[in-house]
């Protein structure tokens, strides 16, 4: 269970496909609109409950429940050894093949 | 209170009238004119009251500095004579980490001055950042309202970092998956809320940068005893540019060559959930330049302030592979670590230094703070995952949301010109569909709104049958 109070995230749908503007892509317009916000929990809940939250500004928002503490984890992604081979050419250019031996 | 979406977009305009202050309407004129300088008035503030609020709040003053080695490596692929010196103003030092801090801080100045609780921005940009910083000074609440995510929740990793640094400075976020429809709930949270609307478009959101074209003119002065001759500013909705032209207006008649530089994204459509993680930059592109400076009111008020034609000379686009190149090299070459879409003027800037003399002086007028998602290597790496073929060759090969092609050798790194006198004809082309018939304000405002003459503008209307009063 998750306690009340707990900081969360929740995600909701907030217009349907066939509620969504005309002239979009197919691609967009065959998938609804969602919304993702942060909060805290409003009442004790598990996960994939509809549930209430209080944001940051104090507004009030439902949603699925999708994850408690949610984390940053963005990262600088796989090592792409392409840059070793920018740094060759910028470094070999200015300063000569020579740079290197 | 109807929440459809065709109900809420009905109320649009006193939505916005509410959220910034300013009627739109008292500055219309005749049948398709404003008064633009009028607009740019609002609110009585003047280019030195703008540095004073900005130096209180952590803005401004950012060094400019020269980028020797990258000149350098410009002269090597330059013919005997040419290759111009590059300077770089690093706005990344600016708190927040970008030059969008001196929009926010004139937005947010105001929504204080008037007495809002808070503000409300649509980014998922550095505006962001900057607006929820700018927030914190003041006390005020901060909801940005960001396009994140594609309809699988896949985020893209800039926009995932900047949500990460406006939850730093203590602001809600509201993230959306792909579509137009942003404006929709942006327009629900202000009427909820009743915050200001802290938008780029407002004048607030363009004189802050007047500043940064000042500080170009007075650095570059005092560095190298003369005038740039040459400033390249990232084009996306049009603010950038437009701000800091004015702001170098203000400070010198010399002539300096005001560039646009884009990212091309040509063949990616900016609403398309499927195309949303093929590209690799979500702003500095084509896909906002291209539609903003031929129709600046498509912004998120009712007469944007942003009005790049007025003041661009030259508008380029580079490639993704170009800009990631130049970042790196920016890097390794200079010792400044930057994000890659702040880099986009450098691309650009280092193609056209090639055909430039080497006593000229070209100045790329921003960098952006870098972090995790939001540096070349995380999003070179988040390409490769989304099957973008990433290889050395010709730039001029790279297919949008299919390649990302790096320059095999420096002498390919080579700006593409847009032809601004077709920008200009397609943009008068859309004005003329707006009325038959046109006063002489009419025709006069149109030549401002294109940097051309009466002439042209009559010649262009004739075209279209156009009626001009006497």
């Amino acid at each position: 269970m998750i306690k009340k109070g707990s900081w969360v995230q929740i995600k909701k749908i907030i217009l349907n496909p066939e509620q969504r503007a005309n002239n979009l892509p197919e691609a967009t317009k065959k998938v609804p609109l969602l919304l993702w916000v942060k909060g805290t929990l409003s009442t004790d809940s598990e996960i994939g409950d509809v549930v209430e939250i209080k944001t940051v500004t104090g507004r009030v928002e439902t949603g699925e429940l999708i994850e408690v503490n949610p984390s940053y984890l963005h990262n600088y992604g796989k090592y792409m050894p392409e840059i070793q081979e920018i740094d060759r050419i910028v470094k070999s250019t200015l300063f000569g093949d020579d740079y290197y031996e | 209170m109807n929440n459809s979406y065709e109900s809420v977009m009905a109320r649009k305009n006193e939505i916005m009238r509410r959220s910034v202050g300013i009627d739109f309407n008292t500055y219309e004129k005749d049948y398709l004119s404003f008064d633009y300088e009028g607009l740019l008035s609002e609110g009585g503030f003047t280019l030195e009251t703008i540095k004073a609020i900005q130096k209180d709040n952590g803005v401004g003053n950012t060094p400019l500095k020269e980028c020797k080695n990258i000149t350098n490596l410009v002269r090597k692929v330059a013919k005997p004579g040419f290759g111009a010196r590059i300077f770089i103003k690093d706005e990344a030092l600016n708190d927040s980490g970008s030059f969008k801090a001196r929009r926010a801080s004139i937005s947010c100045y105001q929504a204080k001055k008037m007495g809002f609780k808070g503000v409300i921005a649509a980014t998922s940009g550095n505006y962001g950042a900057a607006v929820a910083s700018q927030a914190a000074k003041y006390g005020l609440k901060c909801i940005i309202v960001q396009e994140c995510y594609d309809s699988n929740g896949v985020g893209q990793p800039e926009i995932i970092e900047k949500a990460r640094a406006c939850e730093a400075y203590g602001a809600e976020v509201v993230q959306l998956s792909v579509g137009p429809e942003l404006f929709y709930k942006f327009l629900l949270l202000l009427e909820e809320t009743g915050y200001f609307n802290a938008s780029l478009y407002t004048p607030y959101g363009i004189m802050g940068i007047e500043s940064l074209g000042q500080e170009l003119i007075e650095d570059c002065l005092k560095l190298t005893g003369k005038n740039p001759d040459v400033v390249v500013c990232t084009n996306a909705g049009g603010g950038n540019l437009t701000g800091t032209a004015r702001g170098i207006k203000k400070t010198t008649e010399a002539k300096v060559e005001i560039v646009g530089a884009s990212v091309n994204l040509y063949g990616l459509h900016m609403a398309d959930d499927n195309d949303f993680n093929k590209k690799s930059f979500t702003t500095g592109h084509t896909g906002f330049g291209l539609p903003f400076i031929m129709n600046p009111d498509r912004s998120d008020v009712p007469r944007s302030a942003a009005r790049p034609l007025r003041y661009i000379d030259r508008y380029v686009t580079v490639t993704q592979g170009e800009v990631f190149f130049m970042t790196e090299a920016l890097s390794v070459l200079e010792g400044i670590e930057r994000g890659p879409a702040g880099n986009t003027s450098l691309a650009a800037a280092f193609s056209i230094a090639k055909d430039m003399k080497e006593d000229q002086i070209i100045i790329v007028q921003e960098t952006e703070y870098t972090s995790a998602g939001k540096h070349h290597q995380a999003q070179l790496a988040f390409a490769r995952d989304n099957g973008i073929c990433i290889y050395f060759g010709d730039p001029k090969d790279e297919i949008p949301g299919k390649s990302i092609v790096l320059p095999k050798s420096v002498d390919l790194i080579k700006a593409v010109d847009l032809d601004l006198d077709m920008i200009r004809r397609k943009f008068l082309q859309s004005q003329f569909y707006k009325s038959k018939k046109l006063s002489k304000y009419d025709i006069e405002f149109l030549s401002l709104e294109t940097n051309t003459s009466i002439d042209y503008v009559i010649n262009e209307s004739k075209k279209y049958n156009i009626e001009v009063e006497d």
